[in-house]
Order: C-alpha cells, then structure tokens, then sequence
C-alpha cells in the first residue's frame, strides 16, 4: 500500500497545526460558529445530535494492520469504546469532544492518517473497489488511480469550495463493486483496441432526493490524461453549478439541466484548453505510486486442508460460501468479514474487535485491510489453508458472521440515533429484519439480496439502489417506511421503483418478509430476488403487500 | 479598509465607484462590469488607471475585450462558500494572461487566502476589525502543494524527481 514521503508527512502535520489553531480560535471566540463550520468540515468534523462527529478518510478503503490499531486506541481513547464504518470506505467517531478533534487528528498523523476533505463542499474520499489488486476480473489495480486523485484533489485550491459535496468512484475490474455509477465522477477502467488502458468516464450519478445514474460523457479517456480531464470537469461544475438551492447543487442537476450533450461539450472545450497545460503528471511520478501496489510475493499454494474442512464443518462451509471470494492467484482467497451480526447496528466495531481485524491481518493477510462500501471489512491476501485459522479466530471475536450479500447483511444509515437531519431511525429497523431472518439456512436459502435502509430523503444508506429499499418518511410525527424495489449498484446499476403506500414501523418487517416469499414462490432456478423481480414485475409483489389488507 | 497585497499590507489608491456615481478623473478607479460595458469609451479615454469589479457569477469571456485596457480586477466573494471567483481567476491568470491586480472582496477567510493566493490573488480586502497579522500568516501556513496552480510554488510531483 502507499507509504507517506516527507513531502506527505508535512503536508499533513501542517494541517494538523492549522486546524489545531482553528479550534483554539472557536474555543476563545474568535471565530464565530458561522465562520468556524466551513473550515471544521474541510476537516471532517460534523456538529449532530449529541455531539461531534469526527469522519476519518480510509482513502480507497485500504488500511494497515498499524492503522487499524490506531483506530481502536481512538475510539478507546476518545469515544465509546466504538467506531462506525460508512458506506464511503470510512470510519466516524459519534461522540468527539471539539477541543480533543486536534489531538485526534495528531495521532492519526503518527499513521499516515487524517480527516482532511471528510465532509464539505470539496472533493471527497475517493473510493475503489474492495478486491482492489487481488480480483480476477481486474485490469489494473485502481487505487494507483485513487492515490493519483487523493494527492491532486487534496487541498485543491480551486475546488475547495464547489456548489456541493464531490465523490468520485474507481473500478479497475468488469464486475462494479464501487458502485460507480451512482458517484458524481464514476471512472470504469477500459483497454481500447491498442490495447492501451484509459477510463469510461461516467458524471452525475447520485443519490439523495433525485436519485440519477451516471452518464458516461467519454467511453475512453487515456490514463495519462485523466487530471486535466477531472479538472476540466469540476471546474465547469464549480462555475456552472447551481448554487441557490442546496438541494440542486450537485453535478447530476447540472448534467440534468444543460443535457448531457451540452455538459460534455462544455468539458471537452475547457479540457481542450487544459490538456497540455494541467495537472496530468508525468511517468516517473506515476510508477512512483504505482510501485507501492504492486502484487506481493505469493507462496506456493495448499489447498487440500481447505477442502477437507469445507467437507467436516457445516458451519465452517456456509461462512466460506458467502464470506469466501475467489483470489486471483490460486491457493489465496479474498475474506469478508461481516460487520452485521444479528440485531447489531451495521457498520460499527468495537475497538477490541479493530484489534484483532490487525491481528488477522498480521498473522494471515499481509497486514493489510479493506473497508467495503456495504460497511464490511475484507481480508484480502489469505491462503487457503489459513482458512480454518482465521474462521475460529473471528469466532471469537464475534465477527464471523456468515451473511455476505443475503438479507441480514444490511446498509443503514444512522438515522435518528445519531443524525440531526434524520426523520426517523434506521438502525432498529435492520435489528429487526436481521432478527426476522436469524435462521442462517433460511438465508442461503434467499440467496443474494441487497437491503439498504435511509432514515431521511438524503439516502445515506443507498435504498435508491438496493434490491429492496427502505426510506424512512415522517408522517405527522409518526415514523413510516417506504419500500422501493429493483435497485441496484452494480455494472447494470438501476434506481428502485417506489412500490406503494409507506408502512408504519409495526407492518414494515412483515412487508419485507411478504416481498421475499413471493420471490422464494415465484423463482426459477438459480435466480436472485431482483433477478426474479425484474422478470415478473412490481404486480405479483404489490398484490401481495396491498390487495391482502 | 486594510489591503494587502503581496504579502503586506499596502495603500489602497484605489476608489470603487458605485453606477450611480461620477468617475473621479485624477484617481484609480474601480467600476462595475455593466458601466464598463456602457461608457467603455470614455473611460478608456481616461489617463488613468481603471480596474472591474466582477460579481461571483461573472464570465470572463464577457470582458476579454476589456483586458487589455484594464489594470485591476475586484473579484467578490458574497459568501465565504461561494468558491467560483477561485476558478474565475485561475481563467484571468492562465487562459487570458492577465498580468495586473487580482484583488478579493467580500466575506473572505485568512484560512482561504493561501488557495486565492494560488489561484491568481494578489491582493485582499480584509474586513473589519481582520487580525493583519494572522491574515499574513495564513498566506503561508501550509508549504506543501500537491498540484500545479496559477502560482509559480512548484507541486510535489515535480520536486519529488528532481
Ligand atoms: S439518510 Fe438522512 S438520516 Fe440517514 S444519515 Fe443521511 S441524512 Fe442522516
């Protein structure tokens, strides 16, 4: 993974001193909270309904065994005990005290760590794919491209303060586990017929209230361009982007608005004008960061132990089934490790539990761990026959849960447990359909099915591109939920259809459970839930959920 | 009002006129996009200096003609989050070559000064009662820039393979 040079160490210790002057500026009264809130969101700190919230970049998702130490002191250190992992590849800590945010972010320093561009109007956390440089379907590892992005978008000055929020989103592989095309900038890496390597570009996919898919404005970028291509399209975004109505700022409402034709006209114009001049970076500082992800040295594989316990241990067999992905080198596995054990908010982890994810990872992973956008964390480099090992390590530790991809592994936002802008809760209602779904065969037997779960319009949690969405809406102080189905995030990425009247927060988890036996009837063989859906249609569902009532 | 223009603080010879009111004849003056574009003439005529004051949603392409004549561009921030003047003056600096003043006005942070100053900023109007002696401070708190801008600071993807 990449390491920090001095020029990183410094830049990141100065911010740690600007913003330490920040805070002492607040705390004396200096700054009013008005002039204070643009600048602690550069910084990733967030004012919600009980406290701060420190948001800490993971950037790509990718973390070392050290770090993740890190992570549990802190929460040890300055919170309760526990971190939240979001759907962006990062980690929060819900109950930060403002004049101990610099202290923080002095030991995340200690790690190569920070918060900077966490939260704000900027450029984001860029995200990749989790089984970034060890999938089978790969071209290249794309976090070569997100490191290439961090260090550009890292205090930007010209995009420091765009209409809106920013995220951009990296597949080096066919399959799309980044969700690309529900990022502002999606980039889906291609080999054109020279058989060079470039980008699909992709813009204005997103979520929140006007949920959209990206649309690619060029179906290949050369790799060697893509900074004064990225830079030609934010800079029409922060010039041209609507900045009236909050609600209307991102770049999706600019797409939208000028047509796609006229936005990429207008990018391809400045790009022109850019592409000699601007930031694109030359080969040596390309294979600089490039060398830090190359493939480590594999050792012979030994598998035969593997497969004789698939055989012996029926529990050991289902974890591996959902929890196991193959390698791209054989005798290797990838590991998810699920963070939504029955009746548990999803996302969070204990520091004991960070602990021993860099303990695996010592021991079995090469010392490396990835965060998923679904709010897992992944093992990426283990042999086979470490399987076993690392299984009844995570057992004990309460993180071998087997749910990878079925019904109970579930994204919710935090809803009104933590979010001031919640209109209701999120994470009870995944405690119950986790609990409603409990029995694990049962959920094999459901097989894939993707549930994510908003609290407010905003989606956080992604229900605009689940299989089955839930969306929390208030209805005269009364918590509702509406269901959308046939979302998805993937390469043929879809937004769910709203499927009726909302349900009260008694009838939602019998509504979901109706939705999944009408699936389980009405299946052909080997199909998912939304692969059954997108065959018979929203009717057979809808009679069920209403015309019973 | 206190300016400061590279690095210090400096003597504002420069007087902004509102629409309504007449141009002085023996000071720098400072107009609005929309007199320019009405009295061009005249005010070209003038011996001396004028400068523009453009509004954060301003087009650089609508003034190119002027830039040449002109020696001062005022470019306004209404609100601290309104980052479009940073882009409108990376265009003055890098597209149209523009050599003379680039001064901030409105609701400006110190904490912003060092992005304004890479993007082409010269110049800044602090507001009232701004400690000068932070403001200065913040044009350089941070050493380290990991893109190329509209400053000559060489980013660190080049001083990485010198
Ligand atoms: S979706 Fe709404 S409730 Fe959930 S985290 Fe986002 S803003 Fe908060």
């Amino acid at each position: 993974m990449y390491r920090y040079d001095a020029y990183d160490s410094q830049l990141v210790g100065e911010r740690v001193a600007q913003f330490r002057d920040q805070v002492q500026r607040r705390l004396d009264g200096a700054l009013s909270e008005d002039e204070f809130r643009p600048l602690r969101l550069l910084n990733g700190l967030y004012l919600q309904l009980h406290a701060y919230m420190l948001r800490v970049a993971i950037p790509y998702g990718t973390l070392s065994s050290e770090q993740m130490r890190m992570l549990a002191h802190i929460a040890r250190r300055y919170d309760k005990g526990y971190g939240h992992f979001t759907t962006r590849q990062n980690i929060q800590f819900n109950w930060t005290k403002l004049e101990e945010a610099p202290d923080i972010l002095t030991d995340l320093a200690k790690v190569e760590m920070h918060a900077i561009q966490t939260s704000g109007n900027t450029i984001r956390n860029t995200t990749a794919d989790p089984f970034a440089g060890v999938a089978a379907d790969e071209i290249e590892d794309p976090r070569i491209t997100c490191e290439i992005i961090r260090q550009w978008s890292t205090l930007h000055p010209e995009f420091s303060f765009l209409p809106r929020k920013f995220k951009i989103a990296v597949t080096g592989a066919y399959e799309d586990r980044a969700a690309v095309r529900v990022h502002d900038i999606g980039l889906a890496m291609q080999r054109n017929e020279a058989g060079e390597v470039g980008f699909e570009v992709m813009v204005g996919g997103g979520q929140g209230r006007t949920p959209m898919i990206a649309k690619t404005i060029r179906d290949f970028l050369p790799k060697d361009q893509l900074l004064s291509y990225l830079e030609a399209i934010l800079r029409v975004y922060n010039l041209a982007g609507r900045r009236d109505n909050k609600y209307k700022a991102r770049i999706k409402i600019l797409v939208h608005e000028l047509g796609t034709e006229v936005f990429r006209d207008q990018v391809e114009a400045e790009w022109e004008q850019l592409r000699d001049a601007g930031p694109n970076l030359d080969s040596a500082e390309v294979e600089r960061i490039a060398a830090f992800f190359d493939p480590p040295s594999y050792e012979p594989a030994e598998t035969s132990g593997y497969n004789a316990k698939l055989f012996e241990d029926h529990a050991f067999s289902d974890w591996a089934r959902t929890n196991v992905a193959r390698h791209k080198q054989s005798g290797y596995a990838i590991v998810s490790v699920s963070l939504k054990p029955e009746g548990e908010a999803p996302g969070d982890a204990t520091a004991e539990q960070m602990d021993a994810m860099a303990e695996f990872a010592e021991r079995y992973s090469l010392g490396e761990i990835r965060v998923t956008h679904e709010q897992n964390l992944v093992l990426p480099y283990v042999r086979q026959s470490d399987l076993y090992a690392l299984w009844q390590g995570l057992r004990t530790q309460g993180l071998s849960t087997a749910n990878i991809g079925l019904i109970s592994d579930i994204i919710a936002c935090p809803g009104l447990d933590y979010c001031g802008l919640a209109t209701t809760r999120s994470i009870p209602v995944a405690q119950r359909i986790s609990r409603l779904f409990a029995n694990l065969d049962r959920q094999h037997d459901i097989g894939e099915l993707r549930l994510k779960i908003s609290g407010c319009i905003n989606a956080c949690g992604h229900h605009h591109v689940g299989h089955i969405g839930i969306l929390g809406v208030d209805r005269k102080g009364e918590e509702y939920y509406q269901i959308t189905l046939g979302g998805r995030a993937d390469e043929n990425a879809a937004i769910g259809k709203i499927i009726g009247p909302a349900f009260s927060s008694d009838n939602v988890v019998d509504a979901i459970e109706t939705l999944v036996n009408i699936y389980l009837e009405q299946r052909y063989d080997g199909e998912r839930f939304v692969d059954t859906y997108e065959r018979i249609g929203q009717s057979p569902f809808k009679e069920a959920l209403y015309d019973a009532r | 009002m206190t300016l400061v223009k590279n690095g210090a603080v400096v003597e504002n010879e420069w007087v902004t006129v509102d629409d309504d009111t007449i141009v002085p004849i023996d000071q720098p003056a400072i107009v609005s996009a929309n007199r320019w574009r009405n009295e061009k003439e005249r005010l070209r005529q003038r011996n001396v200096p004028i400068g523009l004051r453009l509004s954060s949603d301003a087009v650089v392409d609508d003034i190119a003609d002027a830039l040449d004549t002109i020696e001062l561009i005022a470019l306004e921030f209404p609100a601290f989050t309104d980052g479009r003047s940073y882009s409108t003056a990376r265009l003055l600096r890098e597209r149209f070559g523009f050599e003379g003043e680039i001064r901030a006005v409105g609701q400006i942070l110190r904490d912003q000064a060092q992005f304004m100053l890479r993007c082409g900023f010269d110049a800044f109007e602090l507001a009232p009662g701004a400690n000068v002696d932070e403001w200065i401070d913040g044009l350089s708190e941070i050493a380290i820039h990991y893109q190329p801008a509209a400053d000559t600071r060489t980013s660190t993807a080049v001083l990485r393979h010198r």
